[in-house]
């Protein structure tokens, strides 16, 4: 593949995350209209909305997974213990006080842990995946 | 920053990992999806550090540092082989990870807006509890892997007498302490809980034996997502449990995709010790070793594959823990030098973890497009010269198709009986992990070459380059 199709391909791929990823947006501005809108009436717990991304989320998630090609298996391990480490945005609410007591360390270690996979994870990803070459 | 624009940043992130998963259908998306994946991180830490609760900057940074460090020098330094260890111990950070957490939350409820200490929403305490036990399971389970994967404990499945029983009856001590802890709110009953979890991680892993370990792991980083999920419930975070919810279903898929290139059930491979369902007869094992193979050089091996029209490498574990992909590639260059047509062929579960062996070919400098999947190339070994199997047995094993007592019978495997040659890279006559032996040792057109996979493809590539 020529450096300018790759180009024009990437390109692509980029303007159509974007359009993906406005969709996305707007639909959840839309839905947390819609949220507001009947909080009023029938309350809905949090837990009842966590519910509601929980399934959405594994539906993608189902979809997404199925199309990752089986060459790649290892690198999505590697990029799927990466962002589980999102699990670091409890640990720095929890490290965020200023003072210091069990919490806090609690918080502090899991930073430690969270950021070891998270560059980990990532940097592994990005190695394997430097090493898929086409034929020349 | 106000809630709701915090809210869309960390929608926005979670819209980055499902590009960077999405990245992975194809290797040439993947390296931009990889990009995704860290522009999500980087808005996920960034809008968290804005919240007006989080000031101790210093800590905070200093925890990244720390970690960073850790986490970039040990993926920078790690041998490829050892990639299946490396994932099984990162997922045990990511459980005791979620055990801190949900520890931190549980004695500083008002931090994350849940009630106060002793006092937490009840439906936030058993979210908070499922994270920490799932956490808990997933941390030791996680180690228990990483030991056998790495041989510091043999790989052999532990099996005991009650294990069963054991791990029924502390699977329903976790369910007693759930509810007592979400009705008492003491917090000595989340310490046990963790403990018996813990303990619980460590036994369901032990049985499993070690060329199970794709679905093991797999399982694990399934876990993994779980419980960052479970955390993000209690912490009313969608983006915690959207990315808990991908890693989830991710892992969940390939336990799925690995369990059936083994025709086993999930619950077979997680009750541990292979063949626990048909113990009463391993048909077709054993008993009839005294039979004549037909054994042949490195001279042997590359003047058949010379002078063969095409040839297709099988490659297995044997190929992984001989560090043979480099000499092997050597021995390739050669035959393509020499107008040979070569392929890789590659099973499911070939080596310790999915897509282990594409990423060991890819190390050698082996483009992707030559290696192909089990249903790519199956109905093209009939019009194969010769195969050569370096490292890998059972999944050869044509008694799964036609031997129904057999143990590994209906599992799908890379049919190789049907070429015209084939060469078997083995160091020795041993059965593979399924405890049986392989029909096709014996037939006329096989030839075994004994020894080690590295040395062999040194030797064959040495004689072609005479030849």
């Amino acid at each position: 593949m020529s450096s300018e199709e790759f180009i024009n391909k990437a390109t692509d791929v980029a303007n159509s995350a974007r359009a993906l990823s406005d969709e996305v947006a707007s639909l959840a501005s839309e839905a947390s209209r819609l949220a507001v809108d009947t909080a009023g009436q029938s309350a809905g717990s949090p837990f009842i909305m966590g519910l509601t991304v929980l399934v959405l989320a594994v539906f993608v998630g189902y979809y997404v997974v199925w199309n990752v090609t089986p060459a790649l298996h290892s690198p999505l391990m590697a990029v799927t213990n990466a962002i589980s480490s999102v699990i670091i945005v409890g640990a720095l609410i929890a490290a965020g006080p200023a003072d210091v007591g069990f919490s806090e360390i609690m918080g502090f270690i899991a930073i430690v842990l969270a950021a070891v996979n998270i560059f980990g994870g990532f940097i592994v990803a990005q190695r394997m995946l430097q090493m898929f070459k086409k034929k020349q | 920053m106000s809630s709701d624009l915090s809210a869309l940043l960390y929608l926005a992130a979670s819209v980055c990992f499902i590009m960077a998963l999405r990245g992975l259908s194809h290797p040439t998306t993947s390296r931009q999806g990889n990009v995704f994946g860290i522009v999500g991180m980087v808005l996920a830490i960034g809008t968290t550090l804005m919240a007006p609760g989080v000031m101790s900057f210093g800590t905070i940074l200093l925890g990244l540092l720390v970690g960073g460090a850790i986490g970039t020098v040990i993926a920078l330094r790690i041998q490829m082989t050892a990639l299946p260890q490396l994932v099984a111990a990162f997922h045990s950070l990511v459980g005791l990870a979620a055990v801190c957490v949900a520890l931190a939350t549980f004695y500083k409820p008002e931090a994350y807006g849940i009630g106060r200490v002793g006092d937490i929403q009840i439906s936030s305490l058993i979210e908070l509890a499922i994270g920490t036990a799932v956490g808990a399971i997933t941390f030791t389970g996680s180690v228990v892997a990483f030991a056998k994967l790495q041989g510091l404990v043999s790989g052999a499945p532990l099996v005991f007498k009650m294990q069963h029983m054991l791990n029924a009856a502390l699977g329903a001590l976790v369910v007693v302490l759930l509810v007592l802890l979400c009705t008492t709110q003491e917090p000595v009953y989340l310490w046990i809980l963790i403990a018996v979890t813990l303990l619980l991680g460590f036994l369901l892993i032990l049985p499993i034996g070690g060329a199970d370990m794709p679905v093991v792991v797999s399982m694990l980083n399934s876990y993994s997502g779980w419980a960052a999920c479970g955390i993000g419930f209690t912490l009313q975070n969608n983006l915690l449990i959207i990315t808990g919810a991908l890693v989830g279903s991710s892992g969940a898929i390939l336990s799925y995709i690995m369990c059936k290139a083994m025709n086993r059930s999930f619950i077979s491979v997680i009750l541990g010790g292979f063949g626990a369902e048909g113990e009463d007869g391993p048909a077709g094992s054993g008993g009839d070793d005294d039979r004549v193979v037909k054994s042949g050089s490195g001279d042997d091996a590359a003047f058949l594959m010379k002078n063969a029209g095409s040839v297709v490498i099988v490659p297995g574990y044997g190929m992984a823990v001989a560090q043979a992909q480099h000499t092997l590639r050597e021995m390739v260059d050669l035959l393509k030098a020499d107008g040979v047509n070569v392929r890789y062929a590659i099973h499911p579960v070939a080596g310790r973890m999915p897509g282990h062996m594409n990423v060991l070919l890819a190390e050698a400098s082996v483009p992707y497009d030559e290696v192909l999947e089990m249903d790519e190339i199956n109905r093209d070994f009939k019009s194969t010269d010769v195969v050569f199997v370096i490292g890998a047995n059972d999944i050869t094993n044509p008694a799964a198709k036609t031997d129904p007592k057999s143990p590994i019978y209906g599992m799908p495997i890379l049919e190789v009986d049907q070429a015209q040659t084939v060469l078997f890279v083995k160091r020795g006559m041993s059965a593979g992990y399924a405890g049986v032996q392989n029909e096709l040792f014996f037939r006329d057109n096989t030839m075994m070459l004994f020894g080690d996979a590295k040395q062999m493809c040194e030797k064959i590539v040495k004689s072609l380059e005479q030849l």
